[in-house]
């Protein structure tokens, strides 16, 4: 009986049945007006608000922005999250903080027309060029100074920050770490893992580029990556259970491939407990992938969601980003005009090399590879 | 909240005209169809639904294409034997256990407290399990420290990551739900039937294989499904020991709705639960069969 009550809730889940379940319906942003809340929904720019302080009195009146899948570990969103509460005076709503990208998209499908929708989207590149049809456009003040290929022409999505694949390990417990090759030894046994399955994740997915970059191999050769795995299962030493800060506080994880602005959060994490957790780059995978940012189309609070991207490309937030270790887009241009902040700059990880990008074509094909070899590899 | 709503509503109105019994002893039904409308049958439709509906909408048979994939049909294998053998295990187990349960005396402290122990071990799943036997034999748990001195006795650190681990917590709540099921069966056997055996000749070995066996084969097989659809059905402590290797099918359904590199996984997730749906509907139309023959002799 129990089970089968169990199996029907296993479904009753997988359907995310939110929309039968949620009873709200109709934007809270048109009780301050219906024709305010059109308007900021179709606003591709300031232009259209007249300024930014009228933006911010539109945003406030609305009162809420729902964001998605940032958790206060990742890229310093906690402190970015905060900021633009204690900025505005606006609740930031995160729901789903440890979704994927693809489940971003799925919350506003599933949320659409409800208050409960995200109002932005922060999405990895293969999620970014399927989904524009979920998009609004909207080019944030600072759209201009953001090069023609790190954006959508009419600001559908613009990259936000990135990061470089790192491999961080606890170098109190193993001393340092200079190479993959030394992963395999015994003391390694079930420490090693990535953030996630690489053919599901994208943190997963770049960190096996990284290995089997490091191993020779290119995007459109991805064996050696295949072959290092498989010599970490033989080792004993690659653990399969999801990365979460818990599992790095607790000791189940000494070794972690991710990207350099997640590393970072679990570098101060340590300190704090005397632990010395070093990040390195390993030579020939050297790999960085942009993140999106998105408005959606349906945003139930559409003048938020709007100063939430212009917030995230001043100075401030950008700064915050780079704090946290990820590279923000605006990067050259605020060390230009001199509003970097120039020590978070120099805590950047060093990288030998220009740090390569699949494209989405090799992204989709690498990912097929994966997906046929990566659970055979393992098991 | 709708099914409520409706009785007061009949009822207020059948203070004013008399209303035939059958329908109001049909309105007391009316709570539980809603449930299982909105429960269970609702989600299968949509399920079925969903399994032919490509992102972009519009229908496809790519999620069923893929289902039948090798790779696919193997994650099914792998879900369907550790089922059967963690259910296997917990049928034998507990089937010996409850029996040695219905020999001590009816009420007794002991047996109360331990059919007491058993009905919270067979409820207790999911995260929870997991992490007590992480915290028990994972790489830094208790006992796996405790042996530390002795590598040779040090549980692996990826046991409980492989489907040998998966196997052994899942016998965790396997052999006590067993117990509970199976215990009315044994319970049901009576002394007469023995003493009736021995009056004409019979020896234990004819008790347990013409007497008592055929008796209880039914209900043996029964609480062997039930177990099987228990073990088959999990996910949460699968997903907490493995999470990055779809071994079985609820881990591949998750991992097709989570997918950031492949989005037009959704009908193939829907198409692997409505395999788990038909495999599981098998499952209790055998069990039903079974009950319906056990039941001639629970009277």
């Amino acid at each position: 009986m129990r089970k089968q009550f169990t199996f029907v809730a296993g479904i009753a889940a997988l359907l995310m049945l939110v929309p039968a379940c949620s009873s709200t319906t109709g934007t809270p942003a048109a009780s301050s007006g219906g024709s305010a809340a059109t308007k900021s929904g179709t606003a591709t720019s300031l232009t259209d608000f007249g300024g930014i302080d009228a933006l911010v009195k539109a945003a406030k009146a609305e009162g809420t922005i729902n964001v998605v899948a940032l958790p206060d570990d990742w890229a310093n969103y906690g402190a970015i999250k905060k900021a633009f509460a204690v900025k505005y005076g606006i609740t930031v709503n995160s729901i789903l903080p440890d979704a994927s990208s693809k489940e971003e998209i799925d919350a506003a499908d599933k949320n659409k027309g409800t208050d409960k929708a995200p109002d932005v989207f922060d999405v990895g590149a293969n999620v970014a060029l399927s989904s524009t049809d979920r998009f609004a456009p909207y080019k944030v003040a600072a759209f201009d100074k953001i090069a023609a290929g790190n954006k959508e022409s009419t600001g559908l999505w613009v990259n936000d920050y990135t990061g470089v694949m790192t491999v961080g390990y606890n170098a109190t417990k193993f001393g340092e770490i200079t190479s993959l090759d030394q992963l395999t030894d015994s003391k390694f046994k079930g420490q090693v893992a990535f953030n996630g399955k690489p053919a599901e994740a994208g943190a997963a997915f770049n960190g096996f580029l990284m290995v089997n970059g490091a191993y020779g191999g290119t995007f459109a050769n991805l064996q050696p990556g295949i072959d290092y795995v498989k010599k970490l299962k033989a080792a004993g030493t690659l653990n399969l259970q999801d990365v979460t800060s818990g599992t790095i506080d607790s000791g189940t994880h000494g070794v972690v491939f991710d990207w350099t602005y997640n590393q970072a959060s679990t570098i101060t994490r340590l300190k704090a407990k005397g632990v010395d957790w070093k990040v390195f780059v390993p030579k020939g995978g050297e790999i960085a992938s942009y993140y999106n940012q998105a408005v959606n189309k349906d945003a139930p609070h559409p003048a938020a969601a709007r100063l939430w991207e212009e917030y995230l490309y001043s100075a401030d937030a950008q700064n915050m980003w780079l704090a946290g270790a990820a590279r923000p887009i605006l990067f050259d241009s605020m060390k230009a005009d001199g509003t970097l902040d120039a020590t978070a700059a120099a805590n950047l990880p060093s990288v030998s090399g220009t740090p390569a990008t699949p494209t989405s074509a090799e992204a989709s094909a690498a990912t097929a590879f994966v997906k046929a070899n990566w659970d055979a590899a393992v098991a | 909240m709708t099914a409520t709503t409706t009785t007061a509503g009949r009822d207020a109105a059948s203070a004013s005209r008399p209303v035939s019994p059958a329908v109001v002893n049909a309105l007391g039904t009316v709570p539980f169809f809603a449930y299982t409308a909105t429960f269970l049958v609702l989600p299968t439709i949509l399920v079925v639904a969903g399994a032919f509906t490509a992102r972009g909408g519009g229908f496809t048979l790519n999620g069923f294409t893929q289902v039948l994939s090798p790779r696919t049909v193997n994650i099914f294998a792998t879900s369907l034997w550790i089922s059967a053998l963690t259910a296997l295990i917990g049928a034998v187990a507990g089937g010996v256990i409850a029996y040695a349960l219905s020999l001590s005396p009816t009420g007794s402290l002991g047996r109360r407290i331990f059919t007491a122990l058993m009905s919270v071990t067979a409820q207790f799943g999911g995260v929870m399990l997991a992490f007590a036997f992480i915290a028990t034999i994972g790489i830094n748990g208790l006992v796996t420290r405790l042996l530390t001195p002795f590598p040779a006795l040090t549980p692996d650190p990826g046991f409980l990551s492989s489907l040998g681990g998966v196997a052994l917590v899942y016998c965790y709540f396997q052999v006590p739900l067993m117990v509970i099921v199976f215990l009315p069966a044994v319970e049901g056997l009576r002394p007469q039937w023995r003493e009736a055996t021995e009056n004409l000749g019979g020896t234990t070995w004819t008790y347990w294989t013409r007497v008592a066996g055929p008796i209880l084969l039914p209900s043996l097989l029964g609480s062997f499904l039930l177990l099987f659809a228990n073990a088959f059905s999990a996910f949460a402590t699968a997903a907490a020991l493995i999470s990055q290797q779809s071994v079985i099918v609820p881990l591949e359904i998750e991992s097709a709705l989570r997918n950031e590199n492949d989005l037009g996984m959704d009908a193939y997730a829907q198409a692997l639960a409505f395999g788990m749906i038909v495999v599981v509907a098998l499952v209790m139309g055998a069990y039903a069969l079974l009950m319906k023959r056990a039941a001639r002799w629970s009277q």
